[in-house]
Order: C-alpha cells, then sequence, then structure tokens
C-alpha cells in the first residue's frame, strides 16, 4: 500500500479521478459514452479531445524544465504556427465550386512546423549561447511572436475553406479523435526516445547538477538548444491542431495563456520546476486535469465572469492536495494527540 | 581546571536510520565543560547524523539527550541554540551581501525605542559585533561585507556568531578543512578561549594532527556504532586509525611505488606546451607519460585547479597546444577531453561531481554514456554490471547502486565519481584533491587504486594540499607557485624538498 501511495503518479491519477468523480455527480450523464456514426461520442472523449494541444504543448514543455528552463512563448509559437498554415492553404472556391488549397496540404504542414522549430531554436540559442535566463529569453519571443503573428495575417482572422486541412483538429480514426491519436504518438515517440537512447539519462544529469553533467562530458549546450528546439515544434504541433479544429487562425487569441496552462499541467505532474526530475506521464495527467477543471465550470453554469476566480480556487485546492507539506499539516491537526517530533519522518 | 569538569551534555544510546541503513545505534556522548572533544570515525561511521541529531536537523528513533540533567530533545536547528547548543559546519554560512555585523546579529537585531522611531538600531548592531569580536580576540572589521573575507575570517565571525547566543556546546564540523596552517591556528586560539570560558566543543575532523593538538578526549564510531571514548594523551594516532578501522591499519607505511617503466621514447600520452590563462595561469609546459604519477602540488591560489581545469578544457586557454600521443588535438570543451581519453575528477564534488537526486548506478555510467553518445545506449544491464564492478573494486558502501547518490557519505560520494571515469577507462585521469573530505583508511584505499591505474598504464595527475600524500604516491613532482612552475622534483623527494619549493627558499 505504501508502495503505491508513494508513487510519483498518485496524487496526480487521485485529483483527476476526483474530479472525474465529482464531475460525475453533478452531471449524471458525463461518464456515458456512445456510438454514433463510427465515432465514440461522450463528455470523456470531448476532454481528451480538447485537452490534446495543451497535452503536445506540455511535453514539450516537460523537458525544458527537466533542463532548468522554461518557456514562456509556446502560446505565441501556437499563434504563429497556425497563422503559418492557414496562410499556405488558404483555400479559395474555384469555379467549379470546388475548393482549392492554395500550397498542397503537407507544405502548409511542414513550413508551420518548420516555423516553429525555428522559433523554439531561437529561444535556445538565447538561453544556451548567449547565457540569458530562461524566463527572459523566451518573453521576447512571447511578446514579439503574436506580433509575428499578427503581422502574417495582417491582423485579420485568417478563415481556411481547405476541408483536408480540418481532419486534425476535428476527424477521427478508429473511432478516437485524430488530435488525441496524434498527442498519444507524440508521447510514445519521446517515450522511447528518452528511454530508448541516452537521452533521458543526459536530460536528468542537466538538470539535476548541470555544471556536473558538463565536467562529466555531457554536451549539455547541444541537448538544451535540442530540447527548446522540440519545445518549439511541440506547440506548432499545437498551433496546426488549434487552427484545423476552428477551421481558422486567430493571431490575437490562439494559444493565449496557453504557456501558463502547460506550466501549470507539468507541476500538476509531478515534475520538479527546479529541474533533474521529470514525468511525461505525469504531464498527461496534469494536461487532463486542467481540462477537466475547464471543462466542469462549463458544464456546471459557472457564469462567465467568475470563470476565472472558480478556475482559481479550483487549481489552488488540487495544488494543494499535491503538496506534502500540505497533507503533512492535515495529518498533524487530524491527529492533536502525537506529538510534532512522532509525525516527522 | 577541576579534575573532572562538569558534564554539559550528554546523549545515550541514540539510534536512527535512513531509508535502507542504520545510521546509528547505541550511540553515546559526553561533553563537559572547558573540555574540546574530538568525534572521530570513517565517512558513513555516523558522525553527520550525530550532529545532526544534536542539532534538531533530525530527530532520533531511541535514545536520550540531557542537557545540564535536564532531559531535552532539539526539534530544530533555532530550538538547539535556545536550549545552549550550536553549530558550524564545514564551509562558512555568512551572508555575503551583509556587513559582518549584520551577519553576527542576524535573526536578533537590536530595536529602537519606539519614541526614537522605532526600527533596527544599526550602530548598537555593530557595537555589539565588535565587543562579541573583541572579547574574543578576533581583529576584524565590523562594517565589511563578508563576502570578500578570506575564508579563515569568515570561519572566524561564523564561531563569533555561533557563541553569540550564550552557547554552552559549540560543535564544529571539519571547520579546518578549507583553511591553511596559519589559518588553523588562529582558529584553535579562538577555540582555546572558548575552552577556557567553560564552552564544552565538539570537533569533528579527519586530521589526526588537529585531534592531538586541540583536543582533551575523543569519542569513536565505526559503521554507527559506540567505540569508546578516551582521552587524548591515552590513545596514540594507531590505536585511534586501529579504532576507528576495525582493524590494524599500516596508515603511516610508504606506499609502494610504481615501477612500470616509462616506455623510453614514446611520446608523452598528454603534452602540453605553453599554456595559459589570464590571471589564472601563466604560460606553462607539462608532459604525462603513460603508466605515470604527476604530482601536482602547492599552496591554495598557486594556479593546481586552474592548471588541470584547463587541459580538461573546463576553461578555455588563451594560448599553448595540447597533444596526445605527439599528435595534436583539438580539445575546446570537456566533451573533447572525454572523446580524447582524458577523465577529470573535480575538486568540489558537490558542485561539479555528483547529480545528487540520480542513483550511484546513473552517476557512474554518466562520462562512459557521454562518450559512447546519445545512441548507442548502454542498457540496464550494462550499467549494472559496470556499476556493481566498480563499487566492488573501490569498496563505495551505499545500500544498492540503486541509492540516489546524495544519500551516501561524502568519502563514497568521491569514490563513486572516480569510478565514474574508471568506467571510460581513461588513458590519462585528473584527481584534483580525491583525498578532500575522506577519512584515513578510505584515503589509503584511493592511493593504491591510483598506484593501480598506474600500473595499468593510466597517465595520472594528481592534484593535492596534503604534500606526504603527493610525495608517496608521485612518479615526479610538479610544484607550482604563484600561478607558474615554481620546479619539478624527482620521486623520492621529501616533504621538506617540496616545501622549500613551494617556499621558493631553493631553486632546483
Amino acid at each position: 500500500m505504501k508502495r503505491i501511495t508513494q508513487h510519483p503518479l498518485f496524487w496526480p491519477v487521485i485529483t483527476l479521478a476526483l474530479l472525474l468523480v465529482v464531475s460525475a455527480l453533478f452531471q449524471p450523464s458525463f461518464l456515458a459514452l456512445t456510438w454514433r456514426d463510427g465515432h465514440l461520442y461522450g463528455s470523456v472523449i470531448d476532454i481528451l479531445n480538447r485537452a490534446a494541444p495543451l497535452m503536445v504543448v506540455s511535453l514539450g514543455m516537460t523537458l525544458v524544465i527537466a533542463v532548468r528552463g522554461l518557456d514562456i512563448s509556446v502560446g505565441a509559437v501556437v499563434a504563429i504556427s497556425a497563422a503559418v498554415a492557414a496562410l499556405l492553404v488558404g483555400g479559395s472556391f474555384s469555379a467549379t465550386g470546388e475548393v482549392q488549397a492554395v500550397h498542397p496540404l503537407w507544405v502548409a504542414l511542414a513550413s508551420a512546423l518548420a516555423v516553429a522549430a525555428a522559433c523554439g531554436w531561437w529561444n535556445g540559442l538565447l538561453v544556451v549561447k548567449a547565457g540569458m535566463q530562461p524566463i527572459v529569453a523566451t518573453l521576447i519571443l512571447m511578446v514579439a511572436g503574436r506580433g509575428i503573428a499578427q503581422l502574417l495575417t495582417g491582423g485579420q482572422i485568417i478563415t481556411v475553406y481547405y476541408p483536408p486541412f480540418f481532419t486534425l483538429g476535428n476527424g477521427f480514426f478508429l473511432g478516437l479523435p485524430v488530435a488525441l491519436w496524434v498527442a498519444g504518438a507524440l508521447w510514445i515517440a519521446l517515450h522511447l526516445v528518452l528511454s530508448r537512447t541516452a537521452l533521458g539519462l543526459f536530460v536528468r544529469s542537466i538538470g539535476g547538477n548541470p555544471e556536473a553533467a558538463r565536467v562529466a562530458g555531457v554536451r549539455s549546450s547541444a541537448i538544451t538548444l535540442c530540447v527548446y528546439t522540440f519545445c518549439g515544434l511541440a506547440a506548432g504541433v499545437a498551433g496546426l491542431i488549434v487552427s484545423s479544429n476552428v477551421k481558422s487562425a486567430d493571431a490575437n487569441n490562439a494559444g493565449q495563456l496557453l504557456e501558463l496552462d502547460a506550466i501549470l499541467a507539468v507541476t500538476l505532474g509531478g515534475t520538479a520546476l527546479t529541474g533533474g526530475r521529470f514525468t511525461l506521464a505525469g504531464t498527461v495527467i496534469g494536461a487532463l486535469i486542467i481540462q477537466t477543471l475547464t471543462s466542469m465550470i462549463y458544464s456546471l453554469g459557472v457564469p462567465p465572469e467568475v470563470n476565472l476566480v472558480v478556475k482559481a480556487v479550483l487549481v489552488f485546492t488540487v495544488m494543494m492536495l499535491q503538496s506534502a507539506e500540505f497533507r503533512q499539516l492535515v495529518a498533524r491537526l487530524a491527529r492533536p494527540d502525537k506529538s510534532l517530533a512522532g509525525n516527522r519522518r | 581546571m577541576m579534575d573532572s569538569p562538569a558534564v554539559v551534555l550528554q546523549a545515550r544510546d541514540i539510534a536512527r536510520a535512513f531509508p535502507g541503513v542504520q545510521a546509528l545505534s547505541g550511540a553515546q556522548l559526553t561533553l563537559r565543560a572547558g573540555e574540546v572533544h574530538a568525534l572521530m570515525g570513517q565517512n558513513g561511521a555516523g558522525k553527520s547524523t550525530l550532529i545532526k541529531i544534536l542539532t534538531g536537523v533530525c530527530t532520533p528513533d531511541a535514545g536520550s539527550i540531557e542537557m545540564l540533567g535536564k532531559a531535552v530533545t532539539p526539534e530544530s536547528p533555532i530550538h538547539a541554540q535556545e536550549l545552549g547548543i550550536s553549530a558550524v559546519h564545514q564551509e562558512s554560512h555568512l551572508l555575503p551581501n551583509l556587513s559582518v555585523a549584520e551577519n553576527i546579529c542576524a535573526g536578533r537585531y537590536p530595536r529602537r525605542p519606539w519614541t526614537r522611531g522605532g526600527g533596527i538600531d544599526w550602530r548598537e548592531t555593530e557595537r555589539r559585533a565588535a565587543e562579541l569580536l573583541a572579547g574574543l580576540g578576533i581583529n576584524l572589521d565590523v562594517t565589511q561585507l563578508a563576502g570578500p573575507l578570506p575564508a579563515a575570517l569568515q570561519q572566524l565571525a561564523t564561531v563569533a556568531r555561533a557563541v553569540a547566543t550564550d552557547a554552552r556546546v559549540l560543535i564544529l564540523d571539519e571547520p579546518t578543512s578549507s583553511l591553511d596552517a596559519d589559518e588553523v591556528q588562529a582558529l584553535f586560539a579562538l577555540i582555546r578561549r572558548l575552552r577556557d570560558k567553560g564552552v564544552a566543543i565538539l570537533f569533528v575532523t579527519h586530521f589526526l594532527d588537529q585531534v592531538y593538538e586541540i583536543c582533551d578526549r575523543m569519542t569513536i564510531l565505526r559503521n554507527g556504532r559506540f567505540v569508546g571514548e578516551y582521552a587524548c594523551a591515552k590513545l596514540d594516532a594507531h590505536g585511534l586509525v586501529a579504532a576507528m578501522v576495525g582493524r590494524e591499519l599500516a596508515a603511516s607505511e610508504r606506499v609502494p611505488s610504481t615501477q612500470t617503466a616509462t616506455k623510453g621514447d614514446a611520446p608523452p600520452v598528454l603534452a602540453a606546451r605553453n599554456i595559459s590563462r589570464r590571471g589564472q595561469l601563466k604560460p606553462l609546459d607539462l608532459e604525462l607519460k603513460a603508466g605515470e604519477v604527476l604530482g601536482l602540488a602547492g599552496l591554495l591560489g598557486s594556479g593546481r585547479t586552474e592548471l588541470a581545469r584547463l587541459l580538461f578544457a573546463l576553461d578555455d586557454r588563451d594560448t599553448g597546444d595540447i597533444a596526445i600521443d605527439g599528435k595534436p588535438v583539438e580539445l575546446d570543451g570537456p566533451a573533447d577531453a572525454l572523446r580524447l581519453g582524458l577523465g577529470f575528477c573535480p575538486e568540489d564534488r558537490k558542485h561539479s561531481g555528483i547529480v545528487a537526486d540520480m542513483t550511484v548506478r546513473e552517476n557512474i555510467a554518466l562520462a562512459l554514456q557521454a562518450r559512447m553518445g546519445l545512441t548507442k545506449f548502454l542498457t540496464l544491464a550494462e550499467q549494472r554490471q559496470i556499476a556493481t564492478k566498480l563499487v566492488e573494486a573501490l569498496g563505495i558502501k551505499a545500500a544498492s547502486i540503486e541509492t540516489p547518490i546524495g544519500q551516501l557519505s561524502g568519502g563514497n560520494q568521491q569514490k563513486a565519481i572516480i569510478a565514474r571515469w574508471l568506467a571510460t577507462h581513461p588513458r590519462v585521469l585528473i584527481l584534483d584533491e580525491p583525498t578532500r573530505g575522506i577519512d584515513i583508511a578510505a584515503k589509503q584505499e584511493l592511493m593504491n587504486e591510483i598506484l593501480e591505474l598506474a600500473r595499468g598504464g593510466t597517465a595520472v595527475l594528481f592534484i593535492s594540499s596534503e604534500i606526504d600524500e603527493v610525495v608517496r604516491v608521485s612518479d615526479r613532482i610538479l610544484v607550482l607557485r604563484d600561478r607558474a612552475r615554481a620546479g619539478e622534483l624527482p620521486r623520492g623527494a621529501t616533504e621538506d624538498a617540496v616545501y622549500s619549493v613551494i617556499a621558493a627558499t631553493h631553486h632546483p
């Protein structure tokens, strides 16, 4: 039993389960799944689908945080990626009424991802070569990136008319949303790379003690640069999902505040913000917790003006639940007869 | 002094377990007023744990502590201070951005009466600090910032701060490990003054001569158990080491020198020509042959570590070329050095050696994996095999190879870092103060290990502040002074010869 409660994923899983139970209590149909038109439907599927972009961004963020970094530009990169893809696909009605893409779909997707990866690479350069504090380095792109996205879209919302582009954010494959498959594939691929190569060991050594890693001959700069580049790439993927889902690119709002949700998801999952210790599975659960929270607030019918306050209270509660110190304090208060020393480990 | 001075602190049957280790069981300690008491034991003997218990950092599983006959349980370092138990640790813990006076009075600043506006009375702060230091015979301007002060003065100020709270018991945990001989004497003068004021002092060190110089009694621990309490006059160094190790050990004997003939004409494994770095090392040549131990001696700040860091390319050099096997090489970073077959055990284990959260196995595998690159991944089984072999070979004490390395004692951490480099089968191994902070038996094992390595053909650059160690293992000794070469001595040179080169009384 103790081994289960001490597992690093124990509290994240409990938190998620609690949220699901509460949701189910308020909304009896919450856990219901139905099969329609060859797809699964239900609130849970909806949450998984909507959580996909956050999951993808958070996976990238997990690695950045694991090497003692931070990337607060991911929201802006989502907007850039969405803008590039939407511009390149575009779509216009031909004389026959058929929709034509401006550029082939793969060109648009690849360009968006390349631009996003370049954004991540730029962040990495500032951190590794210029020696900037990660939060400052990525703050630059956080502000400038949204500007770039607005420049690209000319300040307009760019609507896409080319249907194949919508698959990513709206399609289903084997009954499940395509976006979920993308997020899952990214998770598995990342897990394999980290566990089947030495990357996981190197990332943990850099996060645990950067100087020791360097002395041991680990190419810390190169690996850190790769990690930031990957984080940008992941934000690019999320940008594609988001823009495909809403069939347009909105430079002002796409990925707005997503960086904060991603950091929160990583933290909720149990990755240490101080670097070194990270968990991909935890991050995925963290992203699901956040999306479940958001969905819960909507389904409870909370008025929009108190929405953020309710979310803050819920996040606060969740964080307290996950704090070992807080749980100890509660345990101590619950057993006032025992001495202070006795409750310490 | 009285014949049997009053007992101030008595700890009985203290036990404490950590996951996987019984750190202490049945430990006894008696501290008396006006006495300096040594706490002796090898790495992992339980000294740190006992100190943590006395200072309230952790609580005992069993046992009792009495302070002046009253049972107490220190619950936090502050609580321990209120009980009259103060501690000074290895590294000084002054806040560098505050003045000496502010540091000394930190946490109990004198306040101005509200009639004068309230707030902290800085003039009174300085007056009190100056009075305290003067009373202890420390000559120091209290208005100076603490940060730029030399380590020794910081250490003295730390001790002063510790006794400012009317401490009855003062614990000094390896206070001399980063001090040179003169600085140690200054600290000892302070310790004697405090002793004469009736403070009971617990002194922890690895330096046996210091124990006999300043201590009255000693308590010896071994593997977490109490071995005994002795009067220093009654137990000589030999007996002390035997009690610490649990067997007779020829610690003072000369280690047999390596006899490997350095193949006459073969080019040196490592040759550095004219290497220098501004402000750190003046241009210097150095050659290392296969199977040779080159000792590097010199005072703190003479450029020893700086030279090692240049050779391993941790710092960029301003001038100079480096050749391996007679061929010039690109050497622009530690990753290059590793690829070329160099290894480097840094001086500062915590800061640049261990990755505390990672397991012993991962820490040992790290450099080898870095050398093999990202894609040729050592499987878990291979890592385990390598780690197990080295843990056994070096006698590393750990609950398992899956224990986080941060939980090991200092000496075992040091051995694990050496194991990390042994795993890469280096052609050149640079050891910067590998014996610092580890006990005498471990030192001996380490020196044997170094000689064994050299016998296997590795070229070793051995850096140490302990001249006797340098003399014992080295085939040649390079002496540095003021960041430049001061001279070179052949095998068999005496400690005195090394000292005279260091002191520049004679030029070879």
